[in-house]
Formats: structure tokens, C-alpha cells, sequence
């Protein structure tokens, strides 16, 4: 049937393979100028492999952890603010988001500023205690694989979190509905029908953690996890061979796509498809008396630990030091081009994302849905290693056009792509494509293909099925997904610290030039705006996702 | 409203990505040509931002030459390495020797030709090409508990010695000062000295290496060690400008352990010539600049490190940290040791912290 409908007039267009050919070709390109170097010069990388177990071990650790806490926090307060009306919900459901804002190195500094001997907490417990030396207590340490998974999980489950909330909301709040007037408790409820519906969104959530706590390097040096990518940077760095660590990085590269296409495997064997409009939701259950108010400690809980605490030691400093101690007009222009970049990347990502999911449902051929895995690429490598394959690929292009221009008489240009904002766009766009493909992909994937049929049958081009039918009833992802990709990239180090000009800070270099003299907090004014700048769309994608029409079900016993 | 956002992603076509990308393209274009002006230099830097801009300032003051910075840490290298002959590159600032030393194997440097700069910079702080030369010095030596610790001096192998079984905190391995040192013991003992010896340091950790080096006064502040490996200058930051952590400065007193038979271990912060240097005189003059007197005091001011000549005036602080006899294997030595120290920190598993 299907391709009987692909001959139909409206399908027999050309197959839009090439959308995701070029969103591949911009992934591709850094991993393959890795790789040059990897043969080139990595001769003895093969050697570390072998000396890396502890490094492997500890690397399972942290992620195991993380991936964890992650899915415990996120999907339970996703579930929660979804189906449940309790106190405080409406102001919850978007402040469950800001811990995400905090860059993580920044969370470590915070956390163990707060939670050491000297911070408020133990201050108070000694005064309390009656004692002064750390001997004469117990205090559990935070710099240990503990304390990282703590740190690295409260800043990372806002992708599980955001992700569950926009799944269950668009699709599997109604079979929870269906299930439960059926007779099944609402946990059975979620856990037998709506779980397997929301899986794609979420194993695309926890695969973008996994990503950004594998590639972290700041918050593990610091708290003492060693994980691959310290093996990474201390090969590179003190081994001087980016050859060999290449070829380390390639090998993690090769090993994280093989476990996540063993799960795409898994999961196609599974497939659940709704119609593109769902049965009305009944709306949210109302929670009264001891579970309303267990249900809003679960949800505050994350917020003030994940964004609380950080919150709280940088506006110490911002005060400690007086507000306008910071606020000079370097650092305004600062936080413009941060603003510029991340709106910047975040219209790319979010364009190409768009297309490119659009192009992988629409396309018959066989090439687009590896083409499209390859376009997500860049998420999985640390940054700091994905620009220096980007590097070389964008010197060239300088090179090549300088080259021309010496050759018909002209001026040696000097650079052009190369160390540039539009470099710092690229490198983002590339690292950051994953983030707005995944959840684009996995919110499309739901939506049944009868749609696209009944759409061909009646005429309608694929622009404007695309237009009307499939990104509407999307957008509530896609809002989530581009939330997420503006707030990377504010927070984003490694692509716009390596690419940016000469003369131009963000944010998040002002930061970092603080924070690594070991005095961050005389960065902490530039950190409360990262954490900051992303409230506004923060609020913008919370109405978006609540717009759908739920009213409430008022209900005593749920 | 909503739809507002829905239209754009709707409506963005291709044409419309590669057009913007385009502009990005012309947009840089035009900045680097109207950036390429005379009396300028370009400087980049792995040294903070705001430790160097001091000194930028004052010599721009001086010289009316303008400064154009980048700060970037891991990565600088490689950079202008694909930057290639079009790097605008002119000044690279490091804070680490071996960082200076594979620029000059990477090729992306060359030499300064400046007998003025040969004659400010002690031979054994500079590259014998004159490629690089040191602006300060770095010593690496002991934190100690002022109420634990009776020892008035030290050396780094009785740092390996059992009676300290538990007592010692440090940042991780693999971190550049602590390779860098690893790297001076291994070039003055050998790789198999030197691997027992990390053993021997290893089995005294009070705790999993973690944190910076302020984190060491921390935490023998806090009782959880009684000694600990750091740079000098972190102790005079903390006691001049750091109000907060003065409590962790003052618990501590810096001991300048050397190697045994030796000097303290020094590392350093240093200008390098970039290849391609657009504004090869005025970066010269930078760095002429930076290893003259005005430069050398501003830094000991600012940061606390000590000056590369022993004619400086010592800062206060830094005078108080008792005199400097610093090691005198050459940098050049070490340097080639540094990826056998960074092996054998693996191979003692010593970021593992204390056996169990």
C-alpha cells in the first residue's frame, strides 16, 4: 500500500535524500579529519586502549549514575507535572527546567563551595556540633564519583524531564486515560502503556545525557572522576599526540554508536504510532491532601538542589562583590554576543533539524536513515575534540580560497572561516544538531503514516502536510528541543572559546577566564546570566507546551 | 504567538540556511579586513584574561601600540597550527614550558632575533633558538599545616617517605604542574626512581586526587590532610585578594622544598614568536616588553609569581615565602620527560588516590 501511495501524485517528487546527505557532510566532516590525524599520526594509540580499564571502569560508573538519577528525576516529575494538578505545579513545571542552565564545571565549583568544610553548610553544622576540625564529624565528600553523579545528574535531567513531559502531553496522557477507565491503577497505568509510547523521546533524552556527562571534562577533573575523555585530554595534552588521542576518541565514537544502534534495533521491533490528533485528554488528575503535597516536595526537590544551590553561591559572590562591580560595557557586550550566538544556532539547529526529520520521513530511500544517524555525530564526541577536527577542514577552506585569490592577482584575504563567529555557528550547529534531530525524529515517528497517506490522497503536497498537519502537532518538541539547543550553546565552551575572533567574549569565555584562575566567583555575575538568559524562552516553551486544551478533572481520590 | 516560531521553522528553506550562513561568511570577511590596521599586535593567550590585560594595558600606555586578544587554553596550539600562513597570530602566551617547547616542534613559531630579549631572559628560561622566553617563574612546593607540621624544610622524595602515610593532598596527576614535576624528578632520578617514588607519594594520599591547588590549603585547613603539593602564587592571591579564603591561607605556610641535591621545581609562563607574526616588530617589542622591569614587577603584583631575574624587586609576599633556589635541570630536559611522568601517574594508578 505504502508504495502505491508513494506513486500518488503528491509523493512523486524528488526524494529528499539530500536534505540529510548535507546535515551527514557537516557532521562527517570533523570525524573524518579526526580520523586523518588518527591514521597519521596515532601510531601508538592502539597502546593506550590497553592501559585504559580503570579509565573505562570509572566511565561506567559515573554514566550508570547518571543515566539513573537522570531517568528517576526526570521521568518522575515529567509524570507528575503531566498528569497530576498539586500546589505549585504551574510554577514547577517550568522551574524543573533551570537547572539545565548551569554549565556543569560551574555546578561542581558551586556545590563543593557550598557542601565543603568552609561552606554554610558544614560552617553550621560545626557551630552546631560544637567542634572545629574535620575529623571530628561525619560529612560525606563530594569530590568523588558520588558527589559527580550527583552534580553532573541535578544539572542533566532536564532532558529527561523536558522530553517525558512533551511525549506525555502530546501523545500518552489519552492511553493513560484509556488504560485507567479500563480498570488499571494509574502506575500500572504508566508504566504498561504509556512507557513504551514515550520511549522514543526519552531513549533520545537519555542519550544526550549519556553524550554530555561521557564528553564532560571540567566538572570529572575537578571532582576527581577519571573518566575516557581525561584519558583524552592527558594523552593529548601531556603525551603530545593528538594522534593517539584520536584514535581513543574514535574508538569511544565507535563504541557509543554501536550501543545506541543496538537499542534503534531493539526498538524497531516495538513501533507504537498514534494518529496524528489524539483523543482529547481528560485532563490532569487533582491531588489533594498528603500525595498533592509529596507530589510538589518531589518536584521542588530537584529545583532547589540542581538550581537552588548553584543560584545561591554566585549571587553570594555578585553581592559579596556589589552588583554593578561587574556590569561593565565589555560585559554587556559580552552577553549580546552570546544572545546573538545562541539565536543564531539555535535557528540553524532548529531549521535543519526540522527539515532534515521531515526529509528522513518523507525519503524512500535506503541512504536517509543512516544519513541521518551520522547528522547527530557531533553530539557524541567532547567538544573540545570535535573542534580540533573541525579545525583543520575550515584552515583549509581558507587556504584553498586564499590560494585563489594569490593566483589571479589579488590580496592574500587572510582568514575567512576560520576563527570566526560564523565558525563558532558551525561548530555549534554541528555539536548541537543531535539535540533538536533527536527529539524532532523521535516526535515525528510517532505520528502514523496514515497521516501522510490520507494527506497524499487528498492532494496535499508535502509542504503543506508538513506545514499544517505534522509540525504542529510536534511543537511541543520541537519548542522543548529548541529550548534546549538555545541554553547549549549559552552555555557552550569548547567550540566558542577554540573559534571565536580576536576580541570577542561570551558569557560563557568570561566565565571560564575566571573560573580558571580558580576564582570563580569573580565570574559569577556572567554565570547568573547564563543560568538567566534561558528563563525567557523557558517561559515561552512552558506555554507552548501547556497550551493543549486539558482542562482539569476534578477528582478526590486519584 | 505560538505561531510565530511554527512559521519561521515552516518557512525556512534551505536557500534561506545557506543564505545565512553566507552572510556569517561576508560578515567575518569584512571584520578581518578592516582589523588588519598598523601599530598593532596580536596576542594569543592561554595566561587569563584578567592577568594579562594589566600588562597589555601598560604597554599600550608605553608604546601606543594596540593589544587584540584571544584567550584559549587546550587548544591553542592546534589552532594556529589551521590557522596556517593565515594566522593573525603574532604573540602566543603560555603558562606552561612544555606547551612553549611543542609549539616550537609543531613549527607554528620562530625566532625572536632580539639581543635585548636574550639579554633580559636567563638562559635557562628561554629556548635556545630564541623561539620562546619565560616572563615569570612557578615554583611548585609544599603547603603545611602551621599546627601539624614541624618540618622548616623538605625535599620532594621525603614527600614518599611513610611517616606521611595519610597526610598529603593534591590536584589530579595528570594536571600540568604535577606532570610538570613528575617530569623534573623523572629527568633527575629516572623513569624507575621516579615510578617508586610516585608510588611512595600515592600510598601517603590522605584522599582521591581532586580540586586546584587552593583546595590543598582548604583542606589541611579543614584537618583533612596535613601537607600538600601547590604553586606558591595561590597563597599569595589568597592572602592579598581573596578575603574569603584567607582562613585557608593563613592555616598554612609554604615550605620550598627542592629535590634533593637540587633546587625547587619552577615552571614557567612565557611568550612565544607565532611563524606568520603579521606584526612581527611590534611583537617583538611585546615581548621585549614583558621581560623588562615595569612588566616583571606588574606581575608579581598581580599574581604573585616570581620574576625571571634575580635584579626584580621582590614583591612583599613573595619575599615572605622565604628564598627561592630554584632547580637548575634544564627545561629543555624535562620537557622530554613529561610524557613518561604523565605515563607512569597510570601506571601507578595514582589518580586511584590511597590503596585500600
Amino acid at each position: 500500500l505504502s508504495r502505491e501511495f508513494a506513486q500518488t501524485a503528491a509523493f512523486r517528487r524528488r526524494d529528499p535524500l539530500w536534505v540529510a546527505l548535507i546535515a551527514a557532510l557537516c557532521a562527517l566532516a570533523p570525524v573524518i579529519s579526526l580520523a586523518i590525524v588518527a591514521l597519521r599520526d596515532g601510531g601508538a594509540g592502539g597502546r593506550w586502549i590497553a592501559t585504559l580499564g580503570p579509565a573505562f571502569s570509572e566511565t561506567s560508573q559515573l554514566l550508570g549514575g547518571v543515566l539513573l538519577l537522570t531517568s528517576l528525576v526526570g521521568v518522575g516529575c515529567g509524570w507528575l507535572v503531566a498528569r497530576f494538578e498539586f500546589p505549585g505545579r504551574g510554577i514547577l513545571a517550568f522551574a524543573l527546567v533551570l537547572p539545565f542552565a548551569t554549565p556543569t564545571y560551574i555546578a561542581a565549583y558551586c556545590y563543593i563551595d557550598f557542601l565543603d568544610f568552609f561552606g554554610p553548610v558544614q560552617t553550621a553544622l560545626r557551630k552546631l556540633l560544637g567542634v572545629s576540625l574535620a575529623r571530628e564529624y561525619w560529612f560525606p565528600g563530594f569530590r568523588n564519583m558520588g558527589g559527580a553523579v550527583v552534580i553532573v545528574g541535578l544539572v542533566l535531567y532536564p532532558y529527561v524531564y523536558l522530553a517525558t513531559r512533551a511525549a506525555l502531553t502530546l501523545q500518552g496522557s489519552s492511553l493513560v486515560d484509556t488504560a485507567r477507565s479500563l480498570g488499571r491503577g494509574e502506575g500500572a497505568a504508566f508504566l504498561a502503556v504509556a512507557l513504551p509510547v514515550i520511549w522514543p523521546a526519552l531513549a533520545a533524552a537519555l542519550s544526550l545525557v549519556a553524550f554530555e556527562t561521557l564528553n564532560d571534562i571540567g566538572a570529572v577533573q575537578y571532582l576527581g572522576v577519571n573518566t575516557l575523555t581525561a584519558a583524552i585530554y592527558a594523552t593529548w595534552l601531556n603525551r603530545g599526540g593528538l594522534g593517539d588521542a584520536a584514535v581513543i576518541a574514535l574508538s569511544a565514537l565507535a563504541l557509543v554508536i554501536g550501543l545506541i544502534s543496538l537499542e534503534r534495533m531493539v526498538r524497531r521491533q516495538r513501533r507504537f504510532q498514534l494518529t496524528a490528533r489524539p483523543a482529547r485528554p481528560m485532563g490532569r488528575v487533582r491531588l489533594t491532601g498528603a500525595p498533592a503535597w509529596l507530589a510538589s516536595l518531589a518536584c521542588a526537590l530537584p529545583v532547589a538542589l540542581g538550581f537552588g544551590i548553584p543560584f545561591f553561591v554566585l549571587f553570594s559572590a555578585v553581592v559579596a562583590d556589589g552588583v554593578g562591580a561587574s556590569l561593565s560595557a565589555t560585559f554587556l557586550r559580552a552577553a549580546l554576543n552570546s544572545l546573538l550566538i545562541a539565536t543564531a544556532t539555535t535557528l540553524l539547529v532548529m531549521s535543519i533539524a526540522a527539515l532534515a526529520a521531515l526529509a528522513g520521513r518523507f525519503s524512500r530511500s535506503a541512504l536517509t536513515p543512516p544519513a541521518l544517524r551520522v547528522a547527530a555525530f557531533g553530539y557524541a564526541l567532547p567538544g573540545t575534540v570535535l573542534v580540533l577536527g573541525l579545525m583543520p577542514v575550515l584552515g583549509g577552506f581558507d587556504e584553498l580560497v586564499n590560494r585563489a585569490s594569490l593566483a589571479l592577482g589579488g590580496p592574500r584575504l587572510g582568514l575567512i572561516l576560520g576563527s570566526s563567529v560564523g565558525a563558532v555557528v558551525l561548530a555549534c550547529l554541528i555539536r548541537f544538531l543531535a539535540v533538536g534531530l533527536e527529539q524532532t525524529q523521535a516526535a515525528l515517528g510517532a505520528i502514523s503514516p496514515n497521516t501522510d497517506h490520507a494527506a497524499a490522497t487528498l492532494g496535499c503536497g508535502r509542504l503543506r502536510h508538513a506545514r499544517d498537519v505534522l509540525l504542529p502537532t510536534i511543537l511541543p518538541a520541537l519548542a522543548g528541543a529548541a529550548l534546549l539547543v538555545f541554553v547549549d550553546t549559552l552555555k557552550e565552551l569548547p567550540a566558542t572559546l577554540l573559534l571565536r575572533p580576536l576580541n570577542f567574549e561570551t558569557l560563557a569565555t568570561t566565565l571560564y577566564g575566571d573560573a580558571s584562575r580558580g576564582s570563580f566567583e569573580d565570574g559569577a555575575m556572567a554565570g547568573l546570566l547564563i543560568m538567566l538568559a534561558g528563563l525567557a524562552p523557558l517561559v515561552l516553551v512552558n506555554r507552548m507546551i501547556e497550551r493543549r486544551p486539558e482542562g482539569v478533572r476534578r477528582s478526590a481520590r486519584s | 504567538l505560538t505561531l510565530i516560531p511554527l512559521a519561521l521553522i515552516a518557512n525556512l528553506q534551505i536557500k534561506g540556511v545557506l543564505a545565512m550562513r553566507f552572510g556569517a561568511i561576508l560578515l567575518t570577511t569584512a571584520a578581518m579586513v578592516s582589523a588588519a590596521s598598523a601599530a598593532e599586535v596580536n596576542v594569543y593567550t592561554a595566561r587569563e584574561p584578567k592577568l594579562i590585560e594589566p600588562v597589555l594595558k601598560a604597554f599600550s600606555e608605553e608604546t601606543g601600540i594596540k593589544t587584540n586578544v584571544v584567550f584559549v587554553r587546550d587548544g591553542l596550539e592546534e589552532r594556529i597550527r589551521s590557522e596556517g600562513a593565515n594566522s593573525p597570530a603574532d604573540v602566543i602566551v603560555q603558562v606552561d614550558f612544555s606547551r612553549l617547547v611543542q609549539a616550537k616542534e609543531m613549527g607554528i613559531t620562530q625566532p625572536a632575533n632580539s639581543p635585548a630579549l636574550a639579554g633580559l631572559v636567563p638562559a635557562a628560561y628561554r629556548d635556545a633558538d630564541g623561539h620562546w622566553f619565560a616572563s615569570t617563574l612557578r615554583a611548585r612546593v609544599v603547603y603545611a599545616s602551621k599546627d601539624r607540621v614541624k618540618e622548616q624544610t623538605l625535599t620532594y622524595e621525603n614527600l614518599a617517605d611513610p611517616k606521611w602515610r595519610g597526610r598529603i593532598c593534591i590536584r589530579d596527576g595528570q594536571n600540568a604542574y604535577n606532570t610538570s614535576l613528575f617530569a623534573a624528578m623523572t629527568a633527575r632520578v629516572g623513569a624507575e626512581k621516579a615510578e617508586a617514588w610516585l608510588r611512595g607519594l600515592r600510598a601517603n594520599l590522605a584522599k582521591k586526587p581532586s580540586g586546584g591547588d587552593r583546595d590543598v590549603a582548604k583542606d589541611i585547613a579543614a584537618g583533612a590532610c596535613d601537607i600538600g603539593l601547590a604553586n606558591t602564587y595561590y597563597l599569595g592571591l589568597m592572602l592579598n585578594n581573596e578575603p574569603e579564603r584567607k582562613p585557608w591561607a593563613d592555616a598554612v605556610r609554604p615550605i620550598l622544598a627542592t629535590f634533593e641535591g637540587g633546587g625547587t621545581h619552577v615552571n614557567i609562563s612565557g611568550a612565544a614568536l607565532a611563524k606568520h607574526a603579521p606584526n612581527r616588530a611590534s611583537a617583538v617589542r611585546l615581548m621585549e616588553w614583558m621581560a623588562g622591569d615595569k612588566a616583571q614587577a606588574l606581575y608579581a603584583r598581580q599574581n604573585f609569581e616570581h620574576p625571571i631575574r634575580a635584579s626584580v624587586e621582590l614583591d612583599p609576599t613573595v619575599k615572605a615565602f622565604g628564598e627561592l633556589k630554584a632547580d637548575q635541570t634544564p627545561l629543555a630536559d624535562i620537557a622530554r620527560q613529561r610524557k613518561t611522568a604523565s605515563e607512569l601517574v597510570d601506571k601507578v594508578n595514582f589518580n586511584a588516590g590511597p590503596a585500600t
